[in-house]
């Protein structure tokens, strides 16, 4: 599953992180690893960007940034 | 005997106190500027303690060293090149996993690193307790707690920092990230091929620089290439291989698998040093979000915000401006009256007073807009804002952060302009600032009030209003034309940090506040004083014209024709008789005025370049008028009051003038067009050259603007005849 398809209040856990290298290391060095567990706080109100909760702290990322990155576990 | 300097730098993630530590440190004894060659902000500041000379450098708040923002390189150039005395690394404590990130990085680099463990109170109140004695051991250098805005723990900080300066430890760390045994093996070979090759040569630290060949850092490999020589082929096919087998053995790429092995590193030390009571909290950061990014709410308030900060920039900056504006009136006036007449009075009423003092008015209104954007930075709204806003601002191809500068343009374009230092992203900062001049500025509401209240009647509302879309639609064109073409390339991911939400120190907010004050005063100031200077010269002289009537005779003659009825006269009459010498004398230097304003070289200029405005329907007097409009908008109106009033007799307002020239509300639409397009005013454009820190840019924002003014207003004024308008 993607993590621009989970919804508010779900957590899930990072399987994979893909897109051009630039991205995908900005979105690695912010703590979004393979493993990581994350948190959706909410969706803008225009429905982008997404708030979320990672180790703690909050970050918000685009959707067509999220479409890139998969997860499991969703709950 | 001369105190020995040293030099601190301070690193830190966005949003980790570095630049309130910065401000307690340093008080206002700092200095705000660019980095050489770019937009970023360059911070310093200079304190004498423990019998050192301590030179203060705040460097760009980062995440990472990896050089693809300027921030970073900055960063990591600074350390690299200008090795420092000593690194602070301030940290977030209630945020320790993701600050180690870039103290990993900064372990690499050979330097001396002190920690500053930031929030400590922050933390403890979450039920984060760090053993700093434990941290300080596995990484192997000295770590002091500090609470940024209580200003604890800064003595101490500088103290430890001093004493690291001065002690010679060995700064090769042997704490360092240790990667796995592939990645290991992979970097010894090639330190040792490095060493081997580049004997001496080699610029960096050899750890390092391996590590960052490996990950492919084209900044470094490029500079390894330089002092290599003829070795670099074989230190270039070395790289590759090993990248080749790293990426074959982890089956991904060599940055992506370090980067995934310092958080690796990062986990267990924070295994070591964290305890986490879990205690229930209540987030209040979380709270307020729910109010102010909520789904119906978030809008409202937003809007709410931006309305209030308008509305209290405009209406208690109006106090100070009519202030200001009195003062100025009061110097000039009592200089009028003591100085003798002369060229140099003129020049230094109506050419530098004048001049300075039309945009020193705007000062209050600047520094409580950027107290409201301090405000809004430090409070942790900014962010929000940007949140809300980016989806919109996407379209454009631009950051949700770019909103707020664009929206200050409406009221002046000059502090937006400032304003975009709020972005992160260079190409961002670049296309927003050549979208601002688009944003119609407050003083160029005068001009269409003037020219759609004459000849649009009770249309002209909706006229401006469209004339403000016409803004809108260009600034988006603009937008998606720059980003596809000029400012292509990699769009920086949106990824962005929702920090808590914090009270805010006044202190920090006056000192941003002043920063930009100051930059205003200083930048605008020298560039305006030349302005001015340039433009009275060029409206002054020649000083010999010949005038083609004899005005001075003339006003003689009716003074004298009045004299005699005036002093018979008595009561009502006798002012009625007054006010009338007055209108005819006005009517006589009316005209008079015009024709030095014509045969002046402002006016001649004008004149030839009035076949160039022709076809957009504007004739010289008009062009005359958008020529002075370059100093200030408001002389727009001022300009063409004078050039219109004096040739059309009979009439006794700029309405009446208007409609009796040749002037049709096509050509007038045409007109207000190209004012809302054209060159923007001496001081936005001063703005735009400090801030993009290139002429370049400047003159490219120049020409676009007033070429793309002429086209539209053409397109317009022709399309108007065609469609059978007049």
């Amino acid at each position: 599953m993607l993590l621009s398809e989970m919804k508010e209040g779900q957590t899930g856990k990072i399987v994979h992180v893909g897109g051009n290298s630039i991205l995908r290391r900005r979105i690695l060095e912010m703590g979004i690893l393979q493993g990581t567990e994350i948190y959706i706080e909410k969706y803008a109100p225009l429905r982008d960007p997404l708030e979320m909760i990672v180790r703690g702290c909050h970050l918000s990322l685009r959707v067509e940034e999220a479409a890139q990155i998969t997860v499991d576990g969703v709950k | 005997m001369p105190q020995k300097s040293l030099t601190i730098a301070l690193v830190g993630n966005p949003n980790s106190g570095k630049t309130t530590t910065f401000n307690n440190i340093t008080g206002t004894r700092q200095k705000v500027g660019n980095w050489p060659g770019v937009t970023v902000e360059k911070k310093e500041g200079i304190v004498n303690k423990y019998g050192y000379n301590l030179k203060i450098i705040d460097l760009p708040g980062t995440y990472s060293l990896t050089p693809f923002s300027m921030e970073e390189i900055i960063t990591r150039d600074f350390v690299l090149e200008h090795c420092p005395d000593v690194v602070i690394d301030i940290i977030d404590a209630s945020n320790l996993e993701r600050s180690l990130y870039l103290a990993t990085q900064l372990r690499e680099i050979d330097c001396k690193v002190l920690f500053a463990l930031n929030m400590a109170d922050v933390a403890k109140a979450r039920g984060i307790k760090i053993n700093a004695k434990k941290l300080s051991e596995l990484l192997d250098l000295p770590v002091v707690f500090t609470v940024g805005n209580k200003n604890k723990g800064i003595d101490e900080l500088l103290k430890k920092a001093v004493e690291l300066a001065e002690s010679d430890i060995d700064t090769v760390g042997k704490r360092n990230v240790r990667y796995n045994k592939d990645v290991e093996k992979s970097i010894s070979e090639l330190c040792s091929l490095l060493q081997d090759r580049m004997q001496g040569s080699i610029p960096y630290n050899l750890r390092w620089t391996a590590i960052k060949l490996l990950e492919n850092d084209k900044i470094v490999k490029e500079r390894v290439l330089q002092k290599a020589g003829d070795q670099g082929q074989a230190i270039l096919e070395e790289i590759l291989s090993q990248r080749k087998y790293l990426a074959q053995r982890f089956n991904d790429d060599p940055e992506i698998v370090m980067t995934d092995e310092r958080y690796g590193f990062i986990a267990g030390t924070i295994k070591e040093v964290v305890t986490t009571s879990a205690r229930k909290r209540v987030d209040i950061s979380r709270n307020i979000d729910l109010v102010l990014t909520n789904r119906f709410l978030g809008f409202p308030i937003f809007i709410f915000f931006i309305w209030a900060m308008f509305q209290l920039t405009f209406s208690v900056g109006a106090y100070p401006m009519g202030w200001l504006d009195s003062g100025i009136n009061w110097l000039s006036g009592s200089l009028n009256t003591l100085l003798p007449d002369s060229l140099f009075k003129d020049l230094l009423l109506n050419g530098i007073i004048a001049g300075i003092g039309s945009v020193i008015v705007f000062l209050p209104n600047i520094l409580i807009l950027f107290f409201f954007i301090a405000l809004f930075e430090d409070t942790g709204y900014m962010s929000r804002a940007a949140f809300l806003m980016d989806r919109i601002m996407h379209l454009i191809g631009l950051h949700g952060k770019s909103f707020i500068p664009m929206l200050m343009g409406f009221g002046c374009n000059v502090p937006a302009v400032m304003a975009t230092r709020t972005l992160e992203s260079e190409k961002d900062r670049i296309l927003t600032i050549l979208i601002i001049p688009f944003m119609s500025c407050s003083a160029k509401l005068p001009i269409y009030i003037i020219l759609a209240g004459t000849f649009f009647g009770a249309r002209a509302g909706t006229v401006i209003f469209c004339i403000y879309l016409i803004g809108g639609i260009v600034a988006i064109i603009t937008g998606r034309l720059f980003r596809s073409v000029l400012l292509r390339g990699a769009d920086a991911p949106f990824v962005m940090e929702l920090p808590p939400y914090r009270i805010p120190m006044l202190k920090s907010l006056l000192i941003h506040m002043w920063d930009r004050g100051k930059i205003f005063l200083k930048k605008m100031g020298g560039v305006i004083l030349v302005g001015s200077v340039i433009v009275w010269t060029l409206s002054a002289f020649p000083r010999d014209i010949r005038y083609s009537r004899d005005y001075a005779g003339e006003i003689k003659k009716v003074e004298a024709s009045y004299e005699a009825r005036i002093s018979n006269a008595n009561g009502p009459e006798k002012q009625e008789l007054e006010k009338r010498l007055d209108a005819a004398i006005t009517k006589i230097s009316r005209v008079q005025k015009s024709e030095k304003v014509e045969k002046s070289f402002m006016g001649r200029i004008g004149k030839a370049l009035a076949p160039l405005f022709a076809p957009i329907g504007i004739d010289w007097r008009g062009s005359v008028a958008l020529l002075t409009g370059f100093v200030a908008k408001e002389i727009v109106v001022s300009t063409m009051g004078i050039l219109y009033l004096a040739k059309e007799e009979g009439s006794n307002n700029l309405k009446n003038a208007l409609i009796s020239s040749n002037m049709t509300p096509l050509s007038a639409l045409a007109m207000m067009v190209f004012v809302l397009l054209y060159l923007p005013c001496l001081a936005t454009v001063a703005a735009i050259r400090q801030e993009t820190a290139s002429f370049k840019w400047t003159i490219f924002s120049i020409t676009y603007n007033t070429s793309l003014a002429w086209v539209v207003a053409f397109c317009l004024y022709h399309g108007g005849k065609i469609m059978g308008f007049s």
